[in-house]
């Protein structure tokens, strides 16, 4: 039975730590061409992964292979610890959005999904359970075809859940989607890993992954760049900065300057200071009696980073010669 | 003329122009050649070397001056189309001018190609273009192609779908107007005054095959140039009427 | 420049587009957001002459689009990357276009090195990815080097090295004195990308600002800050504004007081600061406040 997120399914979370889907030594080769290149990745339960590369850096490749579409070159790729093909009941380990359009126009939402579910044994209270979950019941017995993109998506994820899969695999799941269903489909992706599900979603939109994604798998040219947490990604690629303001800053600046850190007049009169942490120019602050207005910690964005990291794996224009 | 050379770039940068204008020529030179190879030589009339070319690649063109509007509303390139030239009229109109040409230009190809088949199949025959009829027999196949053009793509133009349009336009020209006939009495009357019609009575030749020949056995009112007339008059009216939905319609 | 008056669009009984007026100003990016069945596909349609509207007005620079004499020199316009015979190369769909508007064509060739296309100008476009079929599209819209530029979900089926891309090149082309307007469902990538907005709902207009001012009317603006004193700043904050824990990283959320005053009490009470951050609200929150009322279909 499928669990709200306030309920989350224990044994789910028991296998918090343990990799629910391992790539290891993972190559893919087109002839001559490399698609995927030794690759060897993670992916935890209990979070959401973002997988992110350029054009042509393999990662839908990845994606088929993980599902058993496309068979690796060498390595190998393991879900709870099996090949996909050995998995004993495949649409209750794993379920996947790829494409939205997968639906014969005439035939009935709840339709579409009882024939899956017949198909794989799965009980018919599972089709009113999906679609109170991705909130379909309404229109459960309209035609397909009549759907909008976003309810299209919502009819996949629907399918996608049937089988209560413990992972979830989605390839740029808020395409075509306006802002209430890509706020939707992001807190929808964010419940299903607290409620201890392995989440991996594949998406090009590095501002709409910030804000989804806590872990991150980067590739390039079909190999990895890096595997990390968004924030340590974000940190290691963009330098880190202060923005200070304060009425005493003609003091206050002397005396980080002193300290070895590097001072930059910042936009409206503010500092930005490279080099420390907020902490301790606001320990500094406080000893000296300075006043602050404002202390802030300066992220780089995701986007900064990735271009910082995957600058010579863009392959934009062997990928349009294909 | 501009507008011409936007249509011209438009058409020759697909492939379906080719294949269709290869298909009608295959068509109605090879249906010539077969009634040639059938028939004895030297017993070959000028009035059966056409029977490809009017009736079987007619069609085949019919289709393609369809496809050069429905393919553009199937594509939506009609909107980028309407875009660079928000004046419709004048951009349908260009399209018609450079498909009807090109329609006309192949009719001919075809109607003396289809003379050349014959001629070589059956050198003994007596083939010579001579009178002002069998001119007209010959190179009117042009015309004829022409004018269709301009109503494929009227219908195109209305129907914006290439099975809708091209299931118009052949149950029209190869069955609609023949099973008319069928009506007593008045059937024929009604044929009398059917487009199709009077384009096959436009190329008649009359003489030893006027029995076998389209549009026989028809008490046509107007002369053979009238025919053809009336069938152009067609043509334009039911473009002027696919001019103005398509200048009125959400594109 | 895009000026909008009353434009009415009418299906029957449905109003797809009702008594809407706005103007899009050159120099700026200028967003137009809206939930799923807002109007802004048919707006747009309207600017462009390829749907009449039932009631009022829209032109550029004063004109209708359809009395444009060369439509492409003025306006350049993507609204669907896939309106392109998927038989015909990159190069002739982009000839027939200048030729249309008697754009010479070795403009063509500009415009494909523009977008990155050169390569495979020759090749059918029907091959090409969502991607390229947008840089195709792209480089259709800046063929006649227009003044004004319409773009429907620009960054569609682009990656990231492509998004980075036409948001840079959206922003000089608005440097240039042009007038840029794009529509688009992705709040994350318009907020970094639109400096004004124009947003719709049920054909109506919702607000025409800038985002700035958009985001600011309809968030709330809080204060984050960290202190090693913080139970203590807690207490003083109390008496002034209202103040939440984030468990998540033992800081203080304060709503009520700016960031300058905060700093204030806490240098009078001889409190250390390690953070004093001003939070914004994003424009997903502002759009979400604002447009409440008017999505069409609802999640739960």
């Amino acid at each position: 039975m499928w669990q709200t997120p306030s309920k989350p399914q224990s044994n789910h979370i028991t296998e918090r730590g343990k990799p629910m889907i391992e790539a290891v030594g993972l190559t893919k080769r087109y002839g001559r061409t490399v698609a995927v290149d030794d690759l060897s990745f993670t992916v935890q339960p209990g979070r959401v992964t973002g997988f992110l590369g350029p054009n042509g850096a393999g990662k839908s490749t990845t994606m088929r292979m993980i599902l058993g579409l496309d068979r690796p070159t060498a390595g190998r790729v393991l879900i709870d610890g099996k090949p996909y093909a050995e998995l004993d009941r495949p649409l209750q380990t794993v379920g996947a959005l790829l494409d939205a359009k997968w639906v014969h126009p005439n035939r009935s939402a709840r339709a579409h999904l009882r024939w899956l579910a017949k198909s794989n044994g799965l009980p018919n209270k599972r089709v009113d359970a999906v679609l109170e979950a991705v909130g379909l019941t309404q229109v459960a017995g309209k035609n397909a075809g009549g759907f909008s993109l976003g309810m299209s998506q919502r009819l996949g994820i629907a399918a996608a859940l049937l089988g209560d899969p413990k992972v979830l695999l989605f390839d740029e799941p808020v395409n075509g989607l306006d802002p209430e269903g890509i706020l939707w489909i992001r807190t929808f992706m964010q419940n299903l890993a607290a409620e201890g599900r392995t989440v991996l979603v594949s998406s090009h939109l590095l501002s709409e992954m910030a804000l989804t994604a806590s872990e991150l798998i980067v590739i390039g040219r079909g190999k990895l760049i890096t595997q990390s947490s968004t924030q340590e990604f974000i940190d290691g690629a963009t330098g880190n900065s202060v923005l200070v303001r304060s009425p005493q800053l003609f003091k206050l600046g002397p005396l980080l300057v002193d300290k070895g850190f590097t001072v930059r007049d910042g936009a409206d009169g503010a500092l930005s200071v490279s080099g420390a942490t907020s902490d301790q120019i606001g320990d500094i602050a406080a000893a000296n009696g300075v006043v602050l207005h404002e202390l802030s910690p300066q992220r780089g964005s995701l986007e900064e980073a990735f271009m910082q990291l995957t600058g010579d794996a863009v392959e934009y224009h062997a990928e349009i010669g294909k | 003329m501009t507008l011409l050379a936007v249509e011209r770039i438009k058409l020759f940068s697909t492939r379906s122009p080719y294949w269709c204008s290869a298909l009608a020529l295959v068509l109605g030179v090879g249906l010539t050649a077969i009634i040639a190879a059938s028939t004895d030589n030297g017993q070959l009339s000028l009035g059966v070397t056409q029977f490809g070319s009017s009736q079987l690649a007619l069609s085949v063109v019919l289709v393609m001056a369809a496809l050069a509007v429905t393919t553009e509303y199937r594509f939506s390139t009609i909107r980028a189309t309407f875009l660079a030239v928000p004046n419709r009229t004048s951009a349908l109109v260009a399209k018609t001018v450079v498909v009807a040409f090109i329609a006309g230009v192949l009719g001919e190809i075809i109607a003396f190609g289809s003379v050349g088949m014959a001629k070589l199949l059956s050198p003994a025959s007596d083939l010579a273009i001579n009178t002002s009829g069998e001119w007209r027999h010959v190179a009117g196949v042009g015309l004829l192609y022409g004018i269709g053009a301009i109503i494929a793509i009227a219908v195109g133009i209305l129907v914006r779908q290439t099975a809708g349009a091209v299931a118009i336009l052949l149950v029209w020209n190869m069955l609609l107007e023949g099973l008319i006939g069928i009506i007593p009495k008045a059937g024929v009357k009604i044929q009398a005054w059917l487009p199709f019609m009077n384009a096959n009575h436009f190329l008649q030749l009359g003489g030893d095959n006027a029995a076998e020949q389209a549009g026989a056995g028809i008490d046509f009112k107007l002369s053979q140039w009238g025919s053809l007339g009336y069938f152009a008059g067609i043509a334009v009216a039911l473009l002027v009427v696919a001019l103005i939905v398509a200048k009125r319609r959400d594109a | 420049m895009i000026e909008a008056v009353s434009l009415r669009k009418h299906y029957g009984k449905t109003k797809a587009v009702d008594d809407l007026s706005f103007v899009v100003r050159p120099g700026r990016v200028t967003g137009f957001l809206g939930p799923n069945g807002a109007g802004k596909s048919t707006t747009m349609r309207m600017i462009l002459g390829l749907d009449t509207p039932t009631g009022g007005d829209v032109k550029i620079d004063g004109k209708h689009y359809v009395e444009l004499k060369q439509p492409l020199r003025k306006v350049g316009a993507l609204l669907d990357a896939k309106w392109v015979h998927p038989n015909r190369s990159a190069r002739s769909h982009l000839k027939w276009l200048a030729v249309s508007n008697k754009i010479p064509v070795s403009r063509v060739k500009d415009v494909l090195e523009i977008v990155g296309l050169t390569e495979v100008a020759h090749k059918k476009a029907g091959g090409f990815s969502l991607g390229m079929s947008q840089r195709l599209g792209i480089a259709g819209a800046l063929l006649g080097d227009p003044e004004v530029l319409l773009f429907d979900e620009p960054v569609n089926g682009l990656d990231p090295e492509g998004i980075l891309w036409i948001r840079q090149f959206m922003h000089r082309l608005a440097g240039e004195g042009r007038t840029v307007f794009v529509s688009s469902h992705l709040l994350s990538e318009m907020a970094q990308t639109a400096q004004d907005l124009i947003v719709i709902g049920k054909g109506q207009l919702i607000s025409q600002t800038t985002t700035e001012q958009f985001i600011a009317d309809a968030t709330q603006d809080t204060v984050r800050v960290r202190s090693p004193h913080a139970a203590k700043l807690r207490e003083i904050l109390a008496a002034h504004a209202t103040v939440t824990d984030d468990s998540v990283s033992g800081s203080l959320v304060v709503h009520g007081i700016p960031a300058q005053q905060i700093g204030e009490l806490a240098a009078e009470n001889q409190i250390v600061l390690h953070e004093l951050s001003p939070q914004r609200g994003s424009l997903e929150e502002a759009f979400m406040q604002l447009t409440k009322e008017s999505v069409e279909y609802h999640a739960h």
